[in-house]
């Protein structure tokens, strides 16, 4: 297995890296293309960022989008990091078996199943309630927080799990309340675990486009909408653009969490080391 | 003395923590699938909302309206059960294609020396956090007839006119491998790095080839692994809609679309819901299995 030698899973590794990047290497070096058509090459040109910038309709689907994405993911982590606490310290209550249920299945559940039963839902409880009066911004938030709990559950209970839980209990031993030991120290120790569940969340609730069509109404087009309509119609070089500027902040973002994580890990690890020499 | 009781299992705060994301799933997550089994049973109706109502007052007294007639509807109908035995299949040959190019993938990153496998890892998810979408759409531009697949291999020669390949069965089959190959890898890798070296080890101290010992001792070790990352792909291509309307053409028949053309063209939400509760049930099954899976791994 030391490298020199022939190994067929790692070449299996690369074809795969390339099979993965390669798409969307073209969609990067197209949306450069100055040319109308697509697919034929005409020099190098900025034209179509020019144009996606001036594309009313479409920046107003990416303002939704952002804020939609941003509350969803901040309720998310707050939902999922109580659901983490109950799953991980809370073995044994009534219904627990229903509750695990409910955070594994909108994993897998396909995403018409979840648009539909949204909407069917929210169109009762408009009927019999009242609210909510309008689809639009609303429902989608709620949908969205309701997939992306379920996700930040799974990233944070997994980090909850792997805790050292003497030091909550120290804390409480120490004579500090339930309420002051969680956040003085299960949060600062579960901190990069929210911050990953609540990027993954945002990733998932800016990608969304089944179930925001379903649960959407009138003038609340997000930007996943708005792009699948224009989608439909073919390939167009504004779209290469937009797909190369999402594919530019999300490098980049990953990028740097992956440096922010690798710091604290070494800074917790160093932490341990010197708690441990005393 | 039952409410004692229950204060004796669920001291003190602990009931409120439980009872709000609970609360949230409850009414959000479980509650929409009584609405739909509901509106499944109830009759097509010209108005908003476009279904009857189940119960009614009449006269004083509760009515109760159920029918059963979509249904009868579905399967009466063989496009609907053509449509969903052609997303089993497609989403069980689909499944099997992640797994053979993600099984050696994960198998590659668990070998790979400690200090690289987080950067390995981190390249096979990356291409997931960018916009689905926008990834399916990619693969529009690589296929369609005058696409750069055909383009090229026009220019080497290789043909002499296009082929057609977008909107067609093989390029959903790409879309979906594309799409979900991360979410294959990530549970392979998890299991695999897990692996103890001793047993390979003894195994070929005791004269077992490489071969020999992947067969006998990695691949029923990560059974575990194999089942959950087949659930993660299989259980959500069942109800693709994306990737066969972008492209899938005419003979790509999948119930995720037909749902949705129920919904939003003939705007047949009771049919629609019966549609979506036949996949259900479809699904429960697999969905169990990677239920379980997800508690023996994680200790959920």
């Amino acid at each position: 297995m030391r490298s020199g030698r022939f190994s067929l899973s790692v070449t299996i590794f690369w074809l795969g890296i390339f099979f993965l990047y390669g798409p969307m290497l073209m969609l990067i070096i197209y949306s450069f293309n100055a040319s109308r058509m697509v697919q034929v090459w005409a020099g190098w040109s900025t034209r179509w960022y020019g144009e996606l910038f001036q594309d009313q309709q479409l920046m107003g689907a990416v303002g939704r989008s952002l804020q939609i994405a941003f509350y969803s993911a901040s309720t998310a982590v707050v939902i999922g990091m109580l659901a983490s606490i109950v799953m991980i310290r809370f073995t044994r209550f009534r219904g627990r078996t229903l509750f695990s249920g409910m955070i594994t299945a909108p994993l897998v559940m396909p995403d018409v199943i979840i648009g539909i039963s949204m909407l069917l839902l929210f169109v009762a409880m408009a009927q019999s309630l009242g609210w909510p009066a309008q689809r639009g911004m609303l429902t989608i938030w709620i949908a969205h927080t309701t997939f992306c709990v379920a996700y930040s559950t799974v990233v944070i209970s997994s980090r909850l799990r792997e805790m050292d839980q003497s030091l909550e209990e120290a804390a409480l031993d120490l004579g500090a309340t339930p309420i002051k030991a969680f956040f003085l120290v299960t949060l600062p120790v579960i901190s990069p675990a929210i911050i990953s569940a609540w990027l993954l969340s945002f990733t998932l609730s800016l990608d969304d486009v089944v179930i925001a069509s379903f649960v959407t109404g009138p003038g609340a087009t997000t930007l996943p909408i708005e792009v699948f309509s224009q989608v439909k119609l073919g390939v167009t070089p504004k779209i290469n653009a937009l797909a190369t500027i999402i594919i530019g902040v999300v490098s980049i973002v990953a990028f740097s969490s992956w440096l922010l994580f690798r710091k604290i890990d070494q800074h917790n690890r160093a932490a341990a080391r010197m708690a441990a020499q005393g | 003395m039952k409410k004692l009781d229950l204060t004796r299992i669920l001291p003190g705060g602990r009931r409120w923590v439980i009872a709000g994301p609970y609360l949230w799933l409850l009414v959000f997550f479980f509650m929409p699938f009584v609405m739909v089994a509901k509106i499944s049973v109830s009759e097509t109706f010209l108005g908003i909302p476009p279904y009857t109502a189940m119960f009614e007052w009449l006269d004083q007294t509760l009515n109760i309206r159920m029918t059963f007639s979509n249904y009868a509807w579905l399967l009466s109908d063989d496009l609907y059960i053509r449509a969903y035995w052609n997303s089993i299949k497609i989403a069980f040959n689909a499944t099997v294609f992640c797994l053979l190019l993600g099984y050696p993938m994960a198998y590659a990153i668990a070998k790979a020396p400690s200090h690289l496998q987080t950067t390995w890892l981190l390249l096979v998810l990356l291409p997931s956090w960018t916009s689905f979408l926008i990834r399916v759409y990619a693969w529009m531009g690589l296929l369609g007839n005058n696409g750069v697949f055909n383009n090229f291999m026009i220019w080497i020669g290789l043909i002499d006119s296009p082929i057609q390949m977008l909107n067609t069965n093989f390029a959903v089959y790409i879309g979906v491998v594309y799409s979900y190959l991360p979410f294959m890898v990530l549970p392979l890798y998890a299991n695999l790095v897990k692996h103890d070296n001793a047993l390979l080890e003894a195994a070929s101290d005791l004269g077992a080839r490489k071969v020999t010992s992947f067969f006998r001792i990695t691949l029923p070790l990560s059974v575990n692994g194999i089942i959950a990352g087949s659930m993660l792909v299989f259980i959500p291509v069942v109800g693709e809609y994306v990737i066969p309307e972008l492209l899938g053409g005419a003979e790509t028949l999948m119930i995720g679309k037909v749902l949705w053309q129920e919904f939003f063209n003939n705007r047949d939400w009771p049919v629609a819901s019966a549609l979506a509760v036949l996949m259900i049930l479809l699904l429960i099954i697999p969905i169990m299995l990677f239920h379980r899976y997800q508690n023996k791994e994680s200790g959920l």
